[in-house]
């Protein structure tokens, strides 16, 4: 660990002398060289170096996907460090888990995971430097203060910056993080100031180096032809003449590794340029082996769910009570078939990454979100030693879990293993629609019963879903706990499996994306059912203490938490308040990524179902503190806007088992004057540990929406995208 | 064959085939790179640079229509990184991922120019075809209106600097 931690530091040096930005350092040379020639500096832990000129280089730890994590977790360490934000340097990590813990950038949890450490880190630095100053001029710790980049003892007017101090405490041990003391939260001066993007000046200037503009010396540009269906296997392809195209290097086929979530079969075509790579595919002819997931199409899989709820759930997930007996004795029941489609992660930027496999040693380049993860992928499908790959993170346009899965990393690890020089494989966005790792549609039959009082008191859902006989496949699942369980005295859930070739995974907000939907639409056919207004009914139900049953461990759900945010909302909304013909309010509330959401979506729906949201109110509880109110703020208004997005029109459909769907003329995002014009936004701050924002605002949304046409049209919606049923954007 | 063009002011000739669209002429033969790629297909708005001034996606441009053309991208919109938008860019702290947002200030570039003080339907309209995956739209409104605001005051300033029979300290 010794040795590694002195690498580290002197790898900090180089990157601070280098100014930042992509670290080439490594790339370039051996450390140890660079290290000879810098001056000492103070490292107290892997993410802080402060140099003797003063210069501050924090660590970004995890990969930034625009979740605004390379601005937030360093204003964590600076505000802990007393460092002077305006000039700290901040430098993105490589993969080093030893050094830095968990690096991944996915399920909301950057913030949870590192609040305490990087708080704890950046007092270790602090305190080491109070010290250093206590012992220079010999006097007690305790009469001094740190405030940016400097040390201050205010009874003798003396003052020494973080660099001059760097000497000395490099010399200290460092205390124990784990017992260092804590700034009192109201001492903040960072956390909790909404703090622009630290890349905003190099993004609005062209110069901010995304993965796909990452370039290193002598590298070729490659572009791989998959099967249209997933696995299939290459059969024929003319490479010779797809070689003689202008500047082409190598076409070769590869097989796949038997894992459609890793690498499958194809051709790569490596050029000079990406152009050139495009142009020789445009010439490809291939033909591909008969595959079983040929025969998949959605059309089937429709099929196959109606055949499955003609008979009882498979498989039980949970069952609680008399279901059955207390559905016959209710006083009203209500019964209804909710679905969702599949549909793609699309971020802006298509996947891509650069490999270089040199002297037995795979170096690789890219956006990953799950960089550990990747390096294991590349080390399996390849059948190359863990230790002998590096992996670089650079900057993604984008991530909503697509790059969780480091798919297009294997393969360019893959088409690099074959050749010589650095290779980068860039995706045309026709790749990354027709090869998503896809948030899976799912199937609902719900029935549930309300008493005279208007309480539900039996729900039984029957979840068609996709997976092999009691496996449910990657983010299709559904657990026992998903509200409303705990809060209904006779509660059922059931699954029934459909077969799948199908990449699937996790899109912002798994499962809860298109839970939501089904089950906050449903709640609020019981609140109507029940005579009850659809806000007052949830605050009921979220009154009652939950009951979950033995050996069902609880999410973390708390009622009162939810109770909290659902009044909130309502508040903020005028809930109650008489509105136009055509316009509807409707609310929607759902938990998720430990984080607690409702909001409320006021619709107008014309005559011709052109729909327009003019206003969304969102109340929210991630905990006692907001690190970054302008992050924050992004995090919201994206979330909203995205499941707005997944509500309207976006599908992936197949057919002969390959994704239909290609573009973003065929899978629509929402364009500036379709979203709301005004979203309303309020934390509603609780005792408790904060956490992330980049998923829990979506779920609710789309609900919303749904809820409020029905609301303004009496229009029920059961299945989306909302487009099938004749809605559009007005 | 070869192409004459101007980009950012500075004029090369590049040696590439008639159908190849300006997009990869900019990243792959000139290495700016501040100019995306994210459909390919003229649906996202991620590659728009000026064209003579009028902003066009540069995915579907191809190099022999812009023969002889000034073409501007993101890099060539300052020197320093101070056009008003990009200025109202960072005080508004639109970005999220970044990706879409050279797209969207070439966009925004080509309707101040045309419409110093475009109205919300105005900029609804100048920026339907830039979409934005994170949906910073929001923001990128209040960006644009800022950034005419700005525009305004100095234009008025240095009007009045301008106006004859006035000392300037
Ligand atoms: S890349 Fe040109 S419009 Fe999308
Ligand atoms: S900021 Fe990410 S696509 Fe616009």
């Amino acid at each position: 660990m010794a040795p590694q931690l002195l690498d580290r530091r002197a790898f900090l040096q180089v990157s601070a002398l280098a100014g930042g930005g992509v670290m080439i350092g490594t790339y370039l040379g051996p450390v140890s060289e660079a290290l000879a020639q810098t001056p000492a500096a103070f490292s107290p832990n892997a993410f802080i170096t402060i140099a003797a000129n003063g210069t501050i280089t924090l660590i970004a730890k995890n990969p930034e996907v625009g979740q605004g994590v390379k601005t937030m977790l360093p204003m964590i360490l600076a505000e802990e460090l007393e460092a002077d934000w305006k000039t700290v340097k901040i430098v993105q990590g490589d993969l080093d888990p030893e050094a830095y813990g968990p690096q991944s950038a996915g399920g909301s949890q950057s913030t949870p995971v590192n609040w305490d450490p990087l708080r704890q880190a950046g007092a270790v630095g602090r305190h080491m430097l109070i010290a250093a100053a206590a012992a220079t001029w010999d006097v007690p710790a305790g009469e001094l203060q740190a405030r940016l980049g400097r040390v201050h003892h205010a009874a003798s007017n003396r003052s020494a910056g973080y660099g001059e101090l760097a000497a000395r405490a490099a010399t200290l041990t460092p205390p124990d993080p784990k017992t260092v003391a804590l700034k009192d939260p109201k001492d903040y001066t960072i956390i909790g100031k909404a703090t622009p993007g630290i890349d905003n000046r190099a993004i609005v200037t062209g110069t901010l180096t995304f993965s796909s503009d990452f370039t290193v010396p002598g590298m070729l540009w490659a572009q791989y032809e998959k099967a249209p269906a997933y696995g299939a296997e290459v059969a024929t392809a003319n490479l010779d003449e797809v070689r003689a195209m202008p500047g082409v290097r190598h076409a070769f086929i590869l097989k796949g590794d038997g894992d459609i979530q890793s690498l499958v079969g194809g051709v790569a075509i490596v050029a000079d340029s990406w152009w050139q790579a495009k142009a020789a595919r445009d010439r490809l002819q291939v033909t591909w082996q008969d595959h079983p997931t040929m025969r998949q199409s959605s059309a089937s899989f429709d099929q196959q769910a109606e055949a499955l709820f003609k008979a009882p759930p498979a498989f039980s997930i949970t069952n609680v009570g008399d279901v059955e007996g207390a559905l016959s004795s209710a006083t009203k029941t209500v019964e209804g078939t909710y679905s969702y489609p599949f549909i793609a992660h699309a971020p802006l930027e298509p996947q891509n990454a650069l490999a270089h496999w040199h002297d037995g040693k795979m170096e690789i380049w890219a956006p990953s979100q799950t960089p550990a993860r990747g390096r294991q992928m590349v080390a399996k499908s390849l059948g190359i030693d863990e230790a002998a790959i590096t992996f670089h993170l650079l900057h993604g346009g984008g991530g909503f879990g697509r790059r969780l899965y480091n798919d297009s990393v294997v393969e360019a690890a893959a088409i690099a293993r074959q050749i010589d020089r650095p290779v980068k494989l860039q995706w045309t966005r026709e790749d990354d629609m027709r090869h998503d790792i896809y948030r899976p549609g799912g199937y609902h039959r719900l029935r549930a019963g309300v008493d005279a009082a208007g309480r539900i008191v039996a729900w039984h859902g029957h979840f068609v879903s996709y997976g092999e006989g009691e496996r449910f496949a990657p983010s299709a699942n559904l657990p026992a706990t998903e509200f409303p369980a705990g809060y209904v005295a006779h509660f059922g859930l059931g699954a029934s499996l459909i077969p799948l070739g199908v990449p699937t995974g996790a899109l912002r907000a798994p499962r809860s994306n298109s839970v939501a939907f089904v089950y906050q639409s449903f709640l609020d056919e019981l609140a109507h059912a029940a005579g009850k207004d659809p806000v007052q009914f949830r605050l009921d139900l979220l009154s009652a203490t939950r009951q979950l049953p033995e050996g069902i461990n609880n999410d973390g759900f708390d009622g009162a938490r939810m109770h909290a945010v659902v009044k909130t909302a309502a508040e903020m909304a005028g809930w109650g308040r008489a509105v136009p013909k055509g316009t509807g309010l409707g609310i929607a509330c759902y938990y998720s990524h430990r984080g607690y959401f409702a909001e409320v979506a006021e619709v107008i729906v014309d005559a011709d179902k052109g729909v327009r949201v003019a206003k969304v109110w969102v109340a929210g509880d991630v905990g006692r503190q907001i690190i970054n109110p302008s992050g924050a703020e992004q995090q919201m208004q994206g979330s909203v806007i995205d499941g707005l997005g997944e509500l309207m029109a976006q599908e992936i459909t197949y057919e002969n088992g390959a994704a239909v769907q290609d573009n973003f003329n065929r899978f629509p995002l929402v364009r500036m004057r379709e979203a709301p014009p005004v979203i309303e936004s309020k934390f509603v701050l609780s005792d408790n540990a904060p956490s992330g924002l980049g998923e829990p605002a979506l779920p609710p949304i789309l609900p919303a929406v749904t809820n409020a046409i029905f609301a303004a049209t009496g229009e029920r919606i059961r299945s989306l995208p909302l487009r099938k049923h004749g809605y559009y954007w007005a | 064959m070869a192409y004459t063009l101007t980009v950012n002011g500075r004029t090369t000739t590049v040696e590439v085939p008639a159908d190849m669209p300006l997009l990869w002429v900019l990243r792959d033969v000139l290495e700016l790179r501040g100019t995306k790629y994210g459909c390919g297909i003229s649906a996202c708005g991620a590659c728009t640079v000026h064209l003579n001034g009028r902003a066009v996606r540069a995915c579907q441009t191809k190099v022999s229509a812009a023969d002889g053309a000034s073409i501007m991208t993101i890099e060539g919109l300052s020197p320093d990184g101070t056009h008003p938008l990009q200025q109202a860019w960072q005080d508004v702290d639109v970005p999220q991922c970044g990706y879409c947002q050279a797209g969207q200030i070439m966009s925004a570039a080509a309707l101040l120019a045309q419409t110093p003080k475009p109205t919300d339907e105005d900029i609804d309209r100048a920026m339907n075809g830039n979409l934005c995956r994170c949906a910073t739209y929001l923001r990128i409104r209040q960006a644009i209106h800022k950034a005419a605001a700005m525009t305004a005051t100095t234009t008025v300033q240095q009007a009045a600097a301008n106006r004859p029979g006035q000392d300037q300290e």
